[in-house]
């Protein structure tokens, strides 16, 4: 039973991390109704550009305070990416918008193959390890508990909610959801589409870095490959959860990385990916439309 | 209606889609304080001049000029910022957004600045839009996405109203309720209109000039009076005739 809840636990942290990954491919997908496939690699800018924050900030000074760096890393990485991202939509999928469907899924392919070898060539093909910046583990009956998973749940938690706010209370966010429904119609209305789905990468970018932040802090180490596996469980996610659904999004995120802890704990580590992706192929088979999503066909 | 300069000018328009030319030179104006109707038949090219008016698409060439500016070439949401407002073609309701949601949407170029004011109007109006604030869009009845495409148009503090259709497929009771809204924001509020419509005796009697287009091109024009009695608009739109 301690083993089972230890997993949960674990599992919940890593399904975060995926959560935060796809709400990024359902609001792109929502609004433009594309996959953004470079989105995985913008996460693993995201830790880049964290890790490289912490390193200037380990050099320049000789102690700082955990939370702080931890903020730092997170608002600079959230800048960084969300300047890649905006940059990525305004170059390569802009002029290809009203084209055929396929043309900027694969410029997006493109774009993500671009990216990591980008990072490969400046950055190094090898690992990039930082020491640990949190360390404490606590026990409560049996079952242990770090810090650096309650640091991750407490953001995802923040972030969630503030991002809730934003989507469903703000008019930015009612301009968002307009321009998921009938962009033209928003047009009619005053809305700048261009710029509002501009905004749109931005904020996925943003969660996005957050969560490569979270994932240097959890695991120390970061490479240029990092975006591809966790990109695509992201995406994953988002498509078990029903694609263009943002809570749809996160729920997919903690059920995959729930399936893959308890995957690994009680048969092989091995094939816990080739767990999380035959999910992928058993949703698209019976559940198409995802667990929060709805179906294409609309009653107009 | 002479010597007044016209609000929306349309001048020689002409509209594409991809190679197939939709506009064949239309030539329209309203003038401030005005109801004008255009009638026509299926496919003669009305929604078409509405859209292009909002630039949605854009005019292949001629000019669209609006209170003197011209705005052939500008996008769409900077039409919309100049207050020409429109209840499109299929009412065009968010359809997961709720009916206040959508009412917002309309109030968003003011950043929701007389929202509550202005909300009262159109719940005055359309009563029925009240009970359903709390709805989502779609799943409204016929008539009342209608009153809320027309509701939210409203919103928008319109210096010139676009209405496409706003008769189709609704109750006679419904189109009279609507057509009695229009004519009493026109007199009261000296609101200037610009409708389409296919019930082409319904929106002559409510309109005080119109024009008649067939295949992409302005046909006829005159005082909704004078269409009404014209033998060859009587004999095409008002007598069963082609529809």
């Amino acid at each position: 039973m301690q083993y089972f809840i230890q997993q949960l636990i674990n599992g919940l942290t890593l399904g975060s991390i995926y959560g935060l990954i796809a709400i990024g491919y359902t609001m792109v997908y929502g609004i433009i109704g594309m996959i953004n496939f470079a989105h995985g690699d913008i996460f693993m800018i995201g830790a880049f550009v964290a890790l490289i924050v912490f390193l200037i900030l380990s050099a320049m000074f000789y102690s700082v305070p955990v939370v702080v760096a931890l903020l730092i890393m997170m608002v600079v990485a959230m800048i960084m990416t969300s300047l890649y991202n905006w940059t990525i939509e305004k170059v390569a999928y802009r002029p290809l918008r009203g084209s055929f469907r396929l043309a900027p899924l694969i410029t997006a392919i493109g774009m993500s193959i671009a990216l990591s070898n980008f990072v490969q060539v400046t950055q190094g093909p090898r690992n990039k390890p930082i020491p640990p910046l949190i360390s404490d583990v606590y026990n409560v009956f049996g079952i242990s508990i770090s810090l650096k998973q309650i640091v991750i749940a407490v953001v995802t938690i923040v972030l969630l909610t503030v991002f809730w706010y934003l989507v469903n209370k703000t008019s930015l966010g009612r301009a968002q959801r307009a321009c998921e429904q009938d962009r033209k119609m928003a047009a009619l209305l005053g809305v700048d589409v261009d710029r509002t789905i501009s905004i749109t990468f931005i904020m996925g970018a943003s969660l996005a870095a957050v969560a490569g932040t979270l994932f240097l802090m959890y695991y120390g180490v970061v490479a240029f490959s990092d975006g591809f596996v966790p990109g695509v469980k992201a995406f994953t996610a988002a498509v078990l959860g029903g694609i263009g659904s943002i809570p749809g999004a996160v729920l997919g995120g903690l059920l995959i990385g729930l399936i893959e802890s308890l995957w690994s704990a009680y048969f092989s580590i091995d094939y816990k990916d080739v767990a999380a992706f035959s999910i992928l192929a058993i949703v698209l088979i019976f559940l198409p439309s995802g667990l929060l999503g709805r179906p294409e066909v609309e009653k107009v | 209606m002479t010597g007044q300069t016209a609000l929306l000018a349309v001048e020689k328009v002409e509209t594409f889609y991809g190679n197939i030319r939709a506009l064949n030179g239309v030539d329209v104006s309203v003038n401030k304080g005005e109801i004008v109707a255009l009638i026509g038949a299926n496919g003669a090219g009305k929604s078409t001049l509405m859209m292009t008016i909002c630039g949605a698409p854009h005019a292949r060439s001629g000019r669209i000029v609006f209170e003197g500016t011209d705005i052939t070439t500008m996008p769409t949401h900077e039409i919309a910022r100049l207050r020409i407002a429109q209840s499109p073609e299929g009412r065009r309701i968010f359809p997961r957004m709720s009916v206040r949601e959508n009412l917002q949407m309309g109030a968003s170029l003011d950043n929701m600045q007389y929202f509550d004011q202005d909300v009262e109007k159109v719940f005055t109006l359309f009563p029925r839009l009240k009970e359903r604030i709390d709805q989502r869009g779609g799943t409204l009845s016929g008539g009342e996405q209608q009153m809320l495409s027309i509701g939210r148009a409203l919103m928008a503090r319109p210096k010139l109203l676009l209405l496409d259709e706003p008769s189709l497929g609704l109750a006679p009771l419904i189109v009279k309720q609507i057509f009695d809204a229009i004519r009493e924001l026109n007199r009261t509020e000296g609101l200037t209109v610009f409708l389409v419509e296919q019930n082409a005796f319904g929106a002559l009697k409510l309109a005080h000039r119109g024009y008649v287009m067939v295949n992409g091109a302005v046909t006829m024009s005159g005082s909704g009076r004078d269409l009404l009695a014209n033998p060859e608009v009587r004999a095409a739109y008002l007598e069963g005739g082609r529809h």
